[in-house]
């Protein structure tokens, strides 16, 4: 089953990637590639059986409930394109 | 000592040197980024070399030592870093325009642990793009050469830390391997490299790209110097949920004995179709090193690993697509100039900050995880992993260790693959399917080719059982002189600076 | 059922979205303070900004508040647990995934009893789950740019869904009340609508009754309730509004896309929001940082164990237990556990419990309104409030003087004993000295018996009263109530030589 340019398109913008009009024809061909090549997948007999989401049986790992020193405010929005004093900015978002 | 004779010298002999007071920190320090100013330009393994830091801290263990202070297993020893891990203070990019001024305010445990064995952390490597690749081409920056061939791809992700290994700019380095991404590259470069199971290292600080496949691993010349650095970021995190509460064995104090009555699977369809000749014969002849040691030689079937890569190629890009979606522009890196709106702002960073690899597997992460496709997709490629895994599981019923080539072939030229994803992904055909079953492995050099390109041998072992890996690479490498051979950069400079100028002529 | 559903040709049918924030001391997945209130981005860390690198450790204390509160609300407890990411970009959201819970909750099919007229309803629980909040995006002046804030980011959270099980607006109150007395029992949550540690979205459509057919409307969502009263009346609009668009345009569930309304709280109606133009699609799939929870019989024993008493068992036993009337006994733990425990503490030394709810619930819950105190502010000791009525109960002081000793041990603490021995407020009840200040109170005022002969009925018991007033205050406030009135009556109708009913 091919992928067709518009649902690359919804895909992208799922994935927040502004994609070119070229960049949309290739990666809708290079897409239909990878993803025709993963369906040898289906070759594989799956009946009963779990799937692996984690290589490890690891269970129940917790930390005790403490408080430690966070980060200076000054350190945490070092990073940040676009801040002031107190805040992350960011364009204007309505509800 | 010169400068050229220290940097040939194992991370064992520095540090003995060291603390028998025969060579200085600085001095070795200095010899290493001697060796980087002379060569990098030509290889390309650095995105950031750490001069002042390294010489500082440099000075700061000559001091130590002249206290009388004691010293960490790896003090005055330089150690190249993956741009993929956190380094307090110290650039750390993935190699990727989206994060090419990001400043971590904290260390990654295992940079925390090389801190306090006293390692010189003497700079960040080149990589693929948040480690998604297997040439380095996939670097938002640089390309990086391979030090055998400088026309050659050093392989990847980890192929900044495998060629400075290579090229003797630092005597062992930290990669990450999510899919092959360090035996790969070490396989092609002619150095050790080692996977450890999942959860043996912390993960904490490690730029995540598929964080069920994931983990960090060192490179160096030898099997012991890898012990050695496996020893000292090994262990249980606090801070990593998925990091094991088990003991982390004293690799080196039983690396030189042989495992006894060791019985070695070779994965016969991994010598079948698809492997070069010389690369199949130079494992083959390793198999044959194995057989004069006493060890008993048997085939083994791993009949799902040809689903490897794709299933791979479902479960890591899903994973890939949720961890870089932090990636957006707000709290740090880079974001677009121009927008229209917040969502606008989104995009046009992502698409300006992520490069092409990246983007392909964001996009089918993001397909394969979607309304519709979960279970045909991601679900489907879970249940293949544990087919997969249960290969394996039936394998160590068997035997100790499975071995197999590294790689398809040895280095392959840059941009030979780069625009075919399919033919690239297919390096990582015999890594891959460790990354799923989550257990260890490690490549060692075993040969060369008639052009002079190494070959890597793979050894796997169940989960946890680095040490029973460590001591059969040993054994191997003990009758072998492979791991001694270094590249002659000089040379390899000339010839390659000789052949650019012709075809420039 | 609603009295709406007796006048009106439908049934309403509301559903609950809860969200409740865990009273930890530090946040899910990260040490950082997990705290309302401090200023902008002072309680964050890698792990909540969501750096590259950073893993999530789950806190213990969260899970096990999480395990208390799905016992209470009787949930299934799931064996076997893991999370989830649910994937969508936001600026309040650093990792543009929130870790939540997706197909294996850690609990499910439970219920809430609710007192409604009558007796107790259930609404059913479907799940509830532990999954992290989201930080704030403050919308500055000029509308130039957002803020962020991710102080919140991390804060261990708690969702709640309800079967559509509620059948009013009241009801939907209710059920909120009663969940935030019980959260609050359990110290699970202190469940401020204001500060947002509780929130809560609705969904709510109608059954109409029409031509011997019931016809299901389409389901709105209603968010923006800041307070248990705007969800009340939001859903009373709503109602309405519903059943208004229902006959102009004869629309029934699934027909038309679901809706999200916004309540408007000062022009007291629900807004259309705009409907996003992509639809969401939260690829939700295992969250490979962190290992799944199983949980034994033997935690999940313990954690039974640690609950003790509900409140809905509590209000029940002090009606058995104390003999308190169904009124009492609600107000009293409804007021919080500690101060029913206080009640307890009073109750449990007296002959009655009643004579303590009485003071609970007039004099204390007065004092604290009226001073904005908790009860474990209240300056008065139980032991000692409980001293106090006990001498009430022994007829040493009257209720009067009681509520001058009261007064006095509000301001300047000490001993009801002590005090009482100091104003001299200790009960008269000597018969024939209380005789004799009767007698100088008709012999003061002839009127009395005059005006007692000329009225009837009731109004001869008001001239009876009158009279008692001058006598207590004769005897400043001291006087046995009782056995003044005894008297009292006796005097009068032996001077006036009629009796009250002739």
């Amino acid at each position: 089953m091919a992928l067709t340019k518009e649902e690359v398109e919804k895909v992208a913008l799922l994935a927040r990637l502004r994609l070119s009009p070229d960049e949309l024809e290739l990666m809708t061909t290079q897409l239909n590639k990878i993803v025709e090549y993963v369906e040898q997948l289906r070759e594989v007999d799956t009946t009963d059986v779990e799937p692996l989401a984690h290589p490890l049986p690891v269970t129940n790992v917790f930390r005790r409930d403490e408080v430690r020193p966070s980060l200076p405010r000054e350190e945490a929005l070092r990073n940040a394109p676009d801040h002031d004093d107190e805040f992350f900015l960011v364009p204007p978002v309505l509800e | 000592m010169t400068a050229s004779e220290i940097v040939h010298l194992t991370a064992r002999q520095l540090r003995s040197l060291f603390e028998e007071g025969r060579l200085s920190a600085e001095e070795i320090v200095s010899a290493y980024l001697e060796r980087i100013r002379a060569y990098d330009r030509h290889v390309g393994a650095f995105l950031l070399v750490d001069e002042e830091g390294a010489l500082q801290q440099a000075r700061t263990l000559d001091e130590r030592k002249a206290r009388g202070e004691p010293l960490g297993p790896l003090a005055a020893v330089p150690v190249a870093i993956k741009d993929v891990l956190c380094t307090q203070g110290m650039r750390t990019t993935c190699a990727s325009r989206i994060l090419h001024n990001f400043v971590p305010p904290y260390d990654a445990t295992v940079i925390r642990k090389l801190r306090e064995a006293d390692a010189v952390l003497i700079g960040k490597t080149n990589m693929d793009e948040f480690a998604m690749g297997s040439s380095t081409e996939n670097s938002g920056f640089q390309i990086t050469r391979n030090p055998w061939d400088l026309d050659r791809a050093p392989g990847g992700s980890s192929g900044g830390s495998a060629a400075a290994v290579a090229a003797c700019f630092s005597p062992m380095a930290l990669g990450s391997d999510t899919g092959g991404s360090i035996r790969q590259p070490a396989a092609l470069c002619g150095v050790v490299g080692l996977k450890p199971t999942y959860g043996r290292v912390s993960r904490y600080g490690l730029v995540a790209f598929a964080s069920s496949l994931d983990q960090v691993g060192p490179f160096a010349w030898d099997v012991p110097d890898t012990a050695l650095l496996l020893q000292v970021i090994a262990g249980h995190d606090p801070m990593d949920s998925t990091s094991v509460e088990i003991e982390v064995p004293d690799y080196l104090a039983t690396l030189d004995q042989p495992v006894g009555g060791l019985r070695i699977g070779v994965v016969r369809e991994w010598l079948a179709d698809g492997v070069d000749e010389q690369v199949a014969k130079a494992v083959e002849q390793a198999i044959d090193v194995y057989r004069a040691l006493g060890a008993k030689i048997q085939d083994i079937t791993l009949p799902h690993s040809k689903y490897g890569i794709p299933a791979y190629y479902i479960v890591a890009p899903a994973e890939a697509s949720s961890n870089l979606a932090r990636y957006d522009g707000v709290h740090y890196g880079y974001r677009a100039a121009d927008y229209d709106d917040m969502v606008d702002m989104y995009c046009r960073t992502r698409a300006e900050g992520f490069g092409a690899e990246v983007k392909r597997r964001v996009m089918l992460g993001t397909y394969a995880l979607s309304a519709g496709y979960y279970e045909a997709y991601y679900l489907k490629a879970l249940k293949v992993r544990r087919v997969i895994r249960e290969d394996f599981d039936r394998a160590f019923e068997q035997v100790d260790i499975v071995l197999g080539p590294t790689s398809p072939t040895p280095a392959f030229r840059l941009g030979e693959r780069i625009d075919d994803p399919i033919s690239m992904y297919l390096s990582d055909v015999y890594t891959v399917t460790a990354n799923l079953a989550g257990i260890a492995g490690i490549s060692i050099p075993c040969g060369f080719t008639a052009d002079g390109l190494p070959v890597g041998l793979q050894l796997l072992a169940p989960p946890f059982e680095e040490e029973r890996l460590l001591r059969a690479a040993r054994m191997y490498e003990r009758e072998t002189n492979w791991h001694t051979r270094r590249p002659d950069l000089e040379r390899v400079v000339a010839q390659f600076e000789a052949k650019q100028s012709a075809s420039a002529g | 059922m609603s009295t709406t559903t007796d006048v009106a040709p439908y049934t309403v049918v509301i559903g609950l979205e809860v969200h409740v924030q865990l009273l930890t001391q530090s946040k899910l997945f990260c040490a950082c303070r997990n705290r309302f209130g401090d200023p902008p981005n002072t309680n964050v860390c890698p792990v909540c900004l969501g750096m590259p690198g950073v893993l999530p450790v789950m806190n213990r204390q969260a899970f096990e508040l999480a395990l208390r509160a799905a016992v209470a609300l009787n949930c299934k407890i799931a064996r076997f647990t893991k999370w989830d990411r649910k994937n969508y970009y936001y600026p309040d959201l650093p990792k543009n995934y929130q870790i939540s819970q997706y197909d294996l909750p850690f609990s499910s099919d439970g219920y809430l009893e609710i007192p409604v007229e009558g007796g107790t309803k259930r609404v059913g629980i479907i799940r509830v789950h532990l999954e992290e909040d989201a930080g704030k995006l403050l919308h500055g002046e000029g509308g130039k740019r957002s803020q962020v804030d991710l102080n919140r980011a991390g804060t261990p959270l708690l969702e709640i869904v309800t079967r559509p099980d509620m059948n009013s607006p009241a009801e939907a109150r209710t059920f909120l009340e009663e969940l935030r007395l019980l959260l609050r029992y359990l110290e699970v949550s202190d469940c401020n609508m204001q500060e947002g540690s509780l929130r809560c979205d609705a969904n709510i459509n109608l059954h109409v009754h029409h031509n011997g057919e019931i016809i299901a409307t389409p389901i709105v969502e209603v968010k923006n309730m800041n307070s248990f009263r705007a969800v009340e009346r939001a859903m009373a609009y709503e109602m309405e509004r519903q059943y208004e668009e229902w006959k102009r345009t004869g629309a029934r569930l699934g027909e038309v896309p679901k809706e999200t309304r916004g309540w408007d709280e000062n022009r007291n109606i629900t807004v259309s929001q705009r409907r996003k133009e992509e639809a969401s699609d939260y690829r939700y799939f295992p969250e490979p940082d962190l290992v799944p929870v199983t949980v034994t019989e033997e935690e999940l024993e313990r954690v039974r164990e640690s609950i003790g008493e509900l409140p809905a068992q509590r209000r029940l036993r002090f009606i058995s237990g104390y003999a308190l009337p169904e009124y009492d006994a609600r107000v009293i733990v409804e007021q919080g556990k500690k101060f029913a425990d206080y009640f307890e503490r009073v109750a449990r030394g007296l002959e009655h419990a009643k004579n303590a709810s009485n003071w609970m619930l007039q004099d204390v819950l007065r004092t604290l309104n009226e001073r904005g105190w908790t009860i474990e502010e209240f300056p008065i000791a139980a032991e000692k409030l409980c001293d106090l009525i006990r001498r009430v109960e022994r007829r040493e002081v009257n209720t009067h003087a009681a509520r001058e000793v009261f007064a006095e041990m509000l301001e300047g603490g000490g001993d009801p004993g002590e005090i009482i021995e100091r104003k001299g407020l200790a009960m008269v009840s000597d018969e024939d000295a209380l005789r004799q200040v009767v007698a100088a109170v008709l012999d003061k005022n002839p009127k009395v018996i005059e005006d007692f002969k000329k009225k009837k009925g009731k109004k001869r018991a008001q001239v009876a009263g009158f009279v008692r007033g001058l006598v207590m205050r004769e005897t400043r406030g001291k006087a046995d109530a009782s056995l003044v009135e005894k008297l009292v009556n006796e005097m009068i109708v032996e001077r006036a030589g009629v009796g009250f009913d002739s």
